[in-house]
């Protein structure tokens, strides 16, 4: 690939009805590159990241994603979030689960092709949950169901996979396991 | 008369056992939505609002089934739309359909004359009186909501579980968002032939929450959800045959006391389960 940034944060502020949460952040983030943000709570680590997948917009300042704007780029993204935006109780099962990641590649209507569930396979074997793919979201502990959202990260098959606290919920050593899976 | 016997003379019956399978079909597949998305309130006020485009079509002598489809389509799209920009304020909205829809119908309905015979037979439905050409129409309407939810299962499913993500991955999340509301308004429409538009909520929550008791994916919570609405549609027409009492509620009486037992049997059978693993270790 070439050298060009995958993301880039030109003069970036922002801020919810209010304070700042973010101010004049300048960032480039080149291929292969491996960053974390630290921080106290409230410190905007997790602002700074919706904005680069583009679920909020900039009060100033521009973010590129792989060249262009992140509503555009966030396809090519993989996101875990630090809390899981549906409820447990969906009727739905972690291969199902997986298989969102594909959303967005290949068929539009209709169901998934066969391609989708051995990349979906895959990502379950790589996080080690291959075993309860047809167990339901409601009676998985919650190490399980984090291991669930770095699944379906890696099931969009990303050019770049965004973690929000991705080991809040899980012991070293699955921490190690998916770090060492990210390089 | 047996109520089989009579099924077998009575051509009225038929027709009102046939609506009551149509009607069942819409209410499992899009009555599981309902459920697991949690906007039964919003189809209420949907369900509502639809006397007022009845009212009018009345007044205007067009077909109310019509007027009731149009305002469906247009409470839905409102609702929704309004719902995506201004969350924080979704249940004040649906309220403020919910009444002015009825008020409007009812003003409707008072100025058209000869009015009182219809006004009942819209807010609790009347089975018994479904004709041919309304089935067909019940019949399409079948149709298109279970073609619209087969091609876009994958979407429906993205957007009702994690519209968050959905969105992350170029879902359009607002238009598959709205286009569901869409076929929630078309299964009320439905419904409302059988049950009347009041009752509507309950034929479209009963049978999808009873299903999602006991399975574990949403395909399988619309074909068990559509069976018990078959069976509850059934029963409910067999137990007010004889003694004349109206259909639409006998029908929910029954789906509502099926819920109720489903209900207590399921959260007995957890807490005897959870008693026995805490027993065993």
């Amino acid at each position: 690939m070439d050298k060009q940034p995958v993301i880039q944060i030109r003069n970036l502020s922002f801020s919810y009805d209010g304070p700042r949460v973010i101010e004049s952040v300048e960032l480039d983030i080149p291929d292969g590159e491996f960053l974390g943000v630290v921080g106290p709570n409230a410190g905007g680590k997790s602002t700074l990241l919706k904005l680069i997948l583009g679920l909020l917009d900039p009060v100033k300042g521009e973010i590129r994603v792989l060249g262009v704007s992140p509503k555009r780029g966030c396809r090519h993204l993989g996101y875990v979030p630090q809390y899981p935006a549906f409820s447990r109780d969906f009727p739905i099962t972690v291969e199902q689960t997986v298989l969102m990641g594909r959303l967005g590649q290949g068929r539009i209507l209709g169901g998934y092709g066969r391609q989708d569930y051995q990349v979906a396979a895959r990502a379950m074997r790589e996080t080690e949950i291959f075993s309860l793919k047809d167990r339901q979201l409601s009676t998985l502990s919650g190490g399980q169901l984090q291991r669930v959202l770095v699944a379906r990260a890696l099931a969009c098959e990303p050019r770049v996979l965004i973690l929000d606290e991705p080991t809040a919920n899980i012991d070293m050593r699955v921490e190690t396991d998916i770090f060492d899976l990210l390089k | 008369m047996t109520f089989f016997e009579a099924i077998l003379q009575h051509e009225f019956l038929q027709h009102a056992l046939i609506g009551g399978v149509l009607a069942s079909i819409g209410c499992g597949i899009i009555g599981s939505y309902v459920v697991v998305m949690r906007i039964g309130f919003l189809a209420g006020g949907i369900s509502h609002t639809v006397l007022g485009g009845m009212g009018i079509a009345l007044y205007l002598g067009l077909n109310p089934i019509g007027g009731a489809l149009v305002t469906a389509l247009l409470a839905a799209l409102l609702i929704g739309w309004v719902s995506l920009q201004w969350k924080e304020r979704e249940d004040t909205l649906i309220g403020a359909f919910w009444a002015i829809g009825m008020a409007t119908g009812i003003l409707f309905i008072s100025q058209t004359p000869g009015y009182n015979v219809n006004l009942l037979s819209y807010l609790f439905g009347n089975i018994l009186m479904v004709t041919t050409a309304e089935l067909w129409g019940m019949g399409l309407m079948d149709l298109l909501i279970a073609g619209v939810v087969l091609l876009c299962y994958r979407q429906f499913l993205a957007v009702s579980f994690d519209e968050e993500f959905a969105r992350l991955r170029g879902v359009p999340v607002t238009f598959f968002y709205l286009l569901l509301l869409c076929m929630v308004a078309v299964t009320v429409v439905l419904l409302i032939q059988v049950v009347g538009l009041i009752l509507v909520i309950a034929l479209l929550t009963l049978p999808a929450a009873i299903a999602g008791q006991y399975v574990k994916s949403l395909g399988k919570m619309m074909l068990l959800a559509t069976l018990l609405g078959i069976c509850f549609s059934v029963l409910g027409l067999m137990i007010s045959y004889s003694p004349d009492l109206p259909a639409g509620s006998t029908i929910i009486l029954v789906a509502g006391a099926a819920y109720i037992l489903s209900t207590i049997f399921t959260i007995t059978w957890q807490r005897n389960r959870a008693r026995y693993a805490n027993g065993a270790n």
